[in-house]
């Protein structure tokens, strides 16, 4: 830029000194003419900026619609981290024993969460405030996700612009800004670990494939530092190390191998290694665990490959070599085999986490750990969520993947490799979908780009042409104009206007996308879930707000050490917003103290009464949506908290709670279902009430049924609050009788 | 409970009676009216003081109890000289608290000063109102949902005076409900929700006859532990008013269970004395209300206003119970004109103390500045002053605490000076006007819009000088060199490229040329710019040759030089054909043979130029590209 605009300094004072004979037209023409790199220039940077905002404000309908709030479950998690790190201090923060969750365990949560996300928060915080800028870091929580997401708009520029080029680069920063796939994981209040680790996860994968591309030292160490950020925001970053070297393992066997990338992959894998085990939760994992032993193995074959090539260049025979060759590699297979297999046998290399093997096998979950197949986000994906969150970039990816395979590079092999893996995993888990998203539109951005290039081209050359021609002698012949047209274009008769067509089609098709995303965005990824709303009889907005109401009465109204027991989804939020010690809550830790929660809801009440006085729980929650017909409630949980408890107490079997294998509540229901914890709760005094006009009372909107057990006695509970629209019940449980 | 208080004021009871008279004032007559339609007891006593003494007295003494004085929030005597209607404006009375000697324990003395001594034998008229918190004990302390709550109010049916009392009576309003029981004594008499005693005559000084009123009240009983209000002033044109609330529902706790079906479907028995709704009667033209607390927004809130007053109805996220507790924050926006006033050079801002809700009773007022009718056990006003206040001073009509603190808001260096002021145990009737002075110079407005201003600025300069200054570190690194050269090449190129396409446009001309001339048939006129042009010609490709010589010469521009050559060779072709043409077309102009000779003449000359002129643009384009 700056050689830019001293040409461009240099030269005006000769136009207007040669422009002395001619006309002000000229000069002015020379003028546009002059600035046309300027221009471009000019362009990019506010296509970019306005690419930039509209990432941000695409992702505020939620603080419009609603409020500026926290969203969801695991952000209030986040937020209450955050809170206390503002509040008390780094090393507070990493020392910090939480006493509030888990009762009577405790959680040590300085070394069981990712802090990426707090620290940048409170960053943020601190460097407003350095900025006298009286903000609360509510605000700031619930806008670090856009904020991430516009940055990592312009990561995508940079990375479309080195595999591609710098049209492909804005194509991808502006599909990614409003893909539908990003957006859910990023709207303002989406305060999750997600919404800064795709920008981390995409800006390592940048500077890691500029590393490669240029062997740079300084780009590789960026990487390193990347990968560090990464590490420390997401669980997922095992993504990044397990990627890239089955890239460079893709390289190395497609004889891609060279300095460069040898350079970029070791500095990049020792230095990250080394930054990421300074984070507490992954520590010596790095080095030992099963899932990280790939980039390990990919590290040493480097050296093999590099000690090959010296020995290649110093031996310069190659029947010796080939010999030498055949003795290294199995040796230092045999030795990889063997060191993997005593390390596994001795304990030092822990096997592969039930996590990573449902990746790799989406029915394992299912069989062996039920509470990570009950996780909604953790179901394979439907067909429609891949519509419905990539829209025309699915059908865009494929193309995008031809034109990378027709202009191989390394780069180029990187994208690749990135897009079918991560679609794969998108296919094994609904979220996951979020990681294969950027890959995809930087695909789908190659795509368009290069047709839409194409395609201009063809309709401008004829442009062109056709100026030139009329630019020629005004009356001439039109048979000679005819002939030298021919002459000059030797291709299809309708191409141009072919082009044209196809040119429309393709900004129909992009500006539907917009349309789609905006939809999606507003419609159904807007919502904080907390705030529940729909549309009265007369078409005006209810809100039903009872969990906050239910929150802020346990916060309230009960003793300050009151432990509440609910089932794990609320416990984030309970914790967060009711400010009471809860038993389990969103870090599924400890599967066996969840089995205990899951046990006691699906006994009887003097069984469960039992559960409950050994784990001193005051208040027992339920979610009950049998009012309003919010289907999202413990009833319809419930069979998993069966599956969950029975998995750890076989006591506790699927099918007395079944019948002929089907799950109900009427009338019809397994007597152990009308009569265990979870059904008194959510159902007691609901037999009195009339939800609905016609129906009988006792009717569950949520299921559509009368209900089968209508007088319903609590014996060892009693009903504490309910709020307004049965959402939420608390249930005191009494202190045991006096003996006397 | 009931007979824990009997027994105490048996006890006073007792020791009153052996207690001396001190002055000569005797009250002649003595009418009492207790107020109890509200959780707040509001007690108006009209007092006739006579003098039978000789001495000239200034001063009268008034007499609570001491379990009654811990609970007194507000006491004022104001002299009701104006007889009949035509009552003169009540002047307020200084009233304070002293400590005779020789007086029976368990007291406290209020002496109220006469505005002028009072002879012997002259009458004075004074009003006082008394106004009590928690007098209205819940009896049972516990109720289910079902039970309706019922109160006792405990007091003397003769009025507790060191003077002698001639003729006295009192009457006890009840909220308009049920009355459990009260006290019968002589003179009874009850009527609907008003129950009336005396009058008694001539009663010794301290006589005292204890009564209760047992009765059903089921008006909210909410009581602010803490109020904190903030009111911050802009001089921008805004007044914000900040409340923090932090209520309880200080009638009897409720035990047992919490049925949401008794309380939707049987409203009237389901809850009688829970707190639904709150209104809060916020000034005229209040704007950008919220209502939110710790957790978020809430949405259960009405806002109605017109031109006299602005009413926010909010109702709590749960009704609230006895004993139990909520919290949440209002905030409100004012035009700065209706509240900031200025006086000798002085800027004041004239606000109300109380809080804005009806029958609420603080414990602690802190007004940063409006409140809710509820008791505020604490009270705490803060007035946030802009930045650069100084000489600051507060008048406020009651005794209150105050201490100055600093806050931080947007763009603050040295921090808004606040004022706070805490009052406990404040009641509606401390809804009062009180001023804070200060000086503030308008220039000091502009600081922190200048501020932004220079900030981004200076975010502009630095930008500027980091694209302009050099900041390599080793100026001799063969990367920086190349980086040099490169930016020359570029620069050359441009300048070639301009006057390729100073060229071209003269060729153009050129054309322009050939058509007038086919219009006009001017020759000579043709000619005379074909010359100008030659000679433009001549002088551009003067200038080409040392750009062509510099790009041969340097290093890094050997990629682009064929290019840039062939560029070069093409256009002296074109220029060449071009000319040719124009001699062609010229001559046959000067031969005067027909438009179509001339047309067959030059027609493979026209070709060759316009697949040249399709070259030339090509490269042309090629060259832009890097």
């Amino acid at each position: 830029m700056v050689g830019a605009g001293a040409g461009a300094k240099k030269t005006s004072p000769e136009v207007v000194k040669s422009g002395s004979g001619s006309s002000t037209m000229l000069m002015l023409k020379l003028k546009l003419k002059l600035k046309t790199k300027q221009q471009e220039l000019l362009l990019r940077v506010s296509i970019l900026c306005l690419v930039y905002v509209l990432a941000f404000i695409t992702r505020l309908f939620s603080v419009l619609r609603y409020e500026s709030m926290i969203h969801e479950f695991d952000p209030y998690f986040n937020y209450r981290t955050t809170l206390y790190l503002t509040e008390n201090g780094f090393y507070e923060f990493w020392n910090w024993f939480d006493s509030d969750s888990w009762y009577p365990l405790g959680r040590i949560i300085g070394g069981t969460l990712y802090p990426g996300l707090m620290v940048t928060a409170a960053i943020i915080y601190w460097l407003l405030r350095l900025l006298s800028f009286a903000v609360h870091i509510r605000e700031v929580c619930v806008l670090t996700a856009p904020f991430f997401a516009s940055n990592t708009t312009i990561v995508a520029y940079f990375f479309g612009k080195e595999i591609w080029d710098s049209g492909a680069g804005l194509v991808a920063a502006a599909l990614i800004a409003i893909c539908p796939g990003y957006i859910s994981r990023s709207v303002a209040g989406s305060y999750d670990n997600e919404g800064v680790a795709i920008f981390a996860l995409l800006f390592t994968f940048y500077l890691f494939v500029k590393a490669v591309n240029t062997g740079s030292l300084a780009w590789a160490l960026a990487s390193a530092f990347g990968y560090f950020y990464m590490v420390s925001a997401w669980g997922g970053y095992v993504f990044i190390i397990n990627l890239i070297p089955l890239y460079v393992l893709v390289l190395l066997v497609t004889g891609r191998y060279s300095m460069r990338l040898y350079v970029a992959y070791n500095s990049m894998y020792v230095v990250g290694m080394l930054l990421a085990m300074q984070i507490r939760f992954v520590g010596f994992q790095h080095v030992q665990s099963g899932e990280h032993m790939a980039a390990m193995g990919v590290f040493f074959l480097m050296q093999v490959f590099y000690m090959l090539d010296w020995v290649k260049y110093l031996l310069g025979d190659a029947k010796l070599f080939q010999a030498f060759l055949r003795i290294t590699v199995t040796t230092a297979l045999a030795v990889g085999v063997i060191a993997l297999g005593l390390g596994t046998a001795s304990g030092y290399i822990s096997p592969w986490t039930g996590r990573f093997y449902s990746l790799l096998d989406p029915t394992y979950a299912k069989d062996h750990i039920p509470i990570i197949a009950s996780v909604s986000e953790h179901q394979p994906t439907a067909w429609s969520s891949f519509m419905f969150d990539f829209h025309i970039l699915l059908f865009l990816f494929p193309a995008g993947l031809y034109f990378c395979f027709k202009r191989l590079s390394d780069a180029t092999i990187f994208i690749v490799m990135y897009g079918l893996t991560s679609m794969y995993f998108a296919g094994v888990m609904v979220r996951l979908i979020l990681v294969a998203t950027p890959a995809v539109c930087l695909i789908s951005a190659i795509a368009v780009s290069a047709t839409i290039k194409n395609l201009t081209l063809v309709a401008r050359a004829k442009d062109n042409n056709k100026v030139s021609h009329s630019g020629s002698l005004k009356g001439s012949a039109s048979s000679s104009k005819a002939s030298s047209k021919a002459s000059l274009d030797q291709s299809q008769p309708f191409q141009r206007n072919g082009a044209i067509a196809l040119l429309l089609g393709a900004f129909y098709l992009l500006s539907k996308y917009a349309t789609h995303c905006t939809w999606v965005t507003s419609e159904a990824y807007s919502s904080p879930s907390i705030v529940l709303a729909a549309r009265g009889a007369h078409g005006q907005r209810v809100i039903f707000d009872d969990y906050r109401e239910a929150y802020f009465w346990l916060r309230q109204n009960t003793p300050p050490d009151a432990k509440v027991m609910s089932w794990w989804d609320y416990g984030y939020q309970i914790t967060a917003m009711g400010n009471r010690t809860v038993i389990v809550d969103n870090n599924t830790w400890n599967n066996t103290h969840i089995a205990t929660v899951g046990r006691a809801m699906s006994s009887y009440e003097d069984e469960a009464y039992e559960i409950m006085r050994s784990l001193d729980v005051d208040y027992v929650l339920v979610v009950f949506g049998g009012v309003t017909g919010y289907s999202s409630d413990d009833i319809n949980k419930f069979l998993w908290m069966v599956r969950i408890g029975g998995g750890v107490f076989p006591i506790i079997k699927e099918p007395d709670y079944l019948v002929n294998g089907e799950y109900r509540v009427d009338k019809g229901a397994a007597p152990k279902m009308l009569n265990c914890l979870m059904y008194k709760l959510s159902y007691y005094r609901f037999g009195e009430l009339t939800t609905e006009y016609g129906k009988p009372p006792g009717y569950d909107r949520a299921r559509g049924v009368e209900i089968g057990n209508k007088d319903i006695k609590l014996e060892y509970l009693e009903e504490a609050f309910t709020t307004s629209n049965w959402i939420v019940r608390i249930y005191k449980v009494k202190p045991p009788n006096n003996r006397w | 409970m009931k007979i824990g208080v009997r027994l105490d004021v048996l006890v006073l009871t007792i020791a009153l009676l052996s207690v001396p008279v001190l002055s000569d004032l005797i009250l002649s007559k003595v009418d009492r009216r207790i107020d109890l339609t509200s959780q707040i007891a509001r007690i108006t006593s009209t007092l006739k003081v006579e003098n039978a003494g000789n001495d000239l007295v200034s001063e009268v003494l008034l007499t609570i109890p001491d379990n009654q004085a811990k609970n007194l929030a507000y006491l004022t005597a104001t002299s009701n000289e104006g007889k009949g209607k035509v009552k003169a404006s009540a002047v307020s009375l200084p009233v304070e608290v002293v400590h005779p000697k020789g007086m029976p324990p368990a007291l406290t003395f209020y002496s109220v000063s006469l505005p002028k001594g009072l002879g012997k034998g002259e009458t004075f008229t004074l009003d006082v109102l008394a106004v009590f918190t928690h007098a209205l004990q819940p009896f049972p302390e516990e109720i289910t949902q079902a039970n309706i709550q019922l109160v006792v109010f405990s007091d003397t049916a003769h009025f507790l005076s060191p003077y002698t009392v001639k003729v006295q009576s009192l009457i006890v309003k009840l909220p308009e409900a049920r009355i459990e029981s009260y006290t019968k004594i002589e003179n009874t008499k009850i009527h609907g929700s008003e129950i009336k005693y005396g009058p008694y005559e001539n009663l010794p000084p301290f006589s005292y006859s204890p009564i209760g009123v047992h009765f059903e009240a089921n008006q909210p009983f909410v009581v602010a532990q803490e109020l904190v209000r903030e009111i911050e002033i802009s001089h921008w044109g805004n007044v914000q008013v900040t409340e923090h609330y932090n209520l309880v529902h200080g009638g009897a706790r409720s035990k047992g269970e919490f049925s949401r079906l008794d309380y939707q479907s049987r409203r009237y028995v389901g809850g009688a004395s829970a707190v639904r709704t709150l209104v809060a009667k916020l000034p005229p033209r209040a704007h950008s209300v919220y209502y939110r607390d710790e957790i978020g927004n809430i949405s259960t809130s009405n806002l109605w206003s017109d031109s006299k007053k602005t009413e926010l109805e909010i109702e709590p996220r749960y009704p609230m119970f006895g004993g139990w507790r909520t919290a949440f924050t209002i905030g409100y926006g004012l035009p700065l004109q209706d509240f900031l006033f200025q006086a000798e050079g002085k800027r004041y801002l004239d606000f109300s103390f109380g809080c804005p809700m009806n029958e609420v009773v603080i414990d602690t007022l802190i007004v940063k500045a409006s409140c809710l009718g509820i008791i505020s056990l604490q009270y705490i006003v803060h007035v946030v002053l802009p930045e650069g206040s100084t000489d600051i001073s507060v008048s406020v009509p009651f005794p209150v605490k105050q201490w100055q603190e600093t806050k931080f808001s947007h763009l603050d260096v040295i921090g808004r000076p606040v004022i706070a002021l805490e009052k406990t145990n404040a009641v509606p009737e401390h809804d009062q006007h009180f001023q804070v002075y200060y000086k503030f110079s308008n220039l000091s407005m502009l600081r922190e819009p200048l501020m932004l201003i220079s900030g981004f600025f200076l975010l502009f300069v630095a930008g500027i000088i980091y694209m302009h200054a050099d900041l390599a570190i080793s100026k001799s690194s063969p990367s920086y060199l190349a980086k040099l050269q490169w930016d020359e090449v570029l620069a050359v190129i441009q300048q070639f490229q301009n006057n390729i396409n100073r060229c071209l446009t003269i060729h153009d001309k050129l054309e322009a040329s050939l058509r007038d001339l086919s219009r006009t048939g001017d020759v000579q006129a043709c000619k005379a710019a074909r010359k100008a042009f030659d000679g433009l010609l001549k002088d551009l490709s003067k200038d080409l040759k040392p750009l062509l010589a510099f790009l041969q010469s340097s290093p890094q521009a050997s990629q682009i030089l064929p290019k840039v050559e062939e560029l070069v060779v093409k256009e002296k072709d074109l220029q060449e054909k071009l000319m040719a043409k124009h001699s062609i077309v010229v001559d046959g102009y000067e031969k005067k043979s027909g438009g179509r000779e001339i047309e067959n003449r030059i027609a493979l000359q026209q070709q060759k130029i316009t697949a040249l002129r399709q070259e030339v643009d090509d490269l042309l384009e090629f060259i832009e590209e890097i």
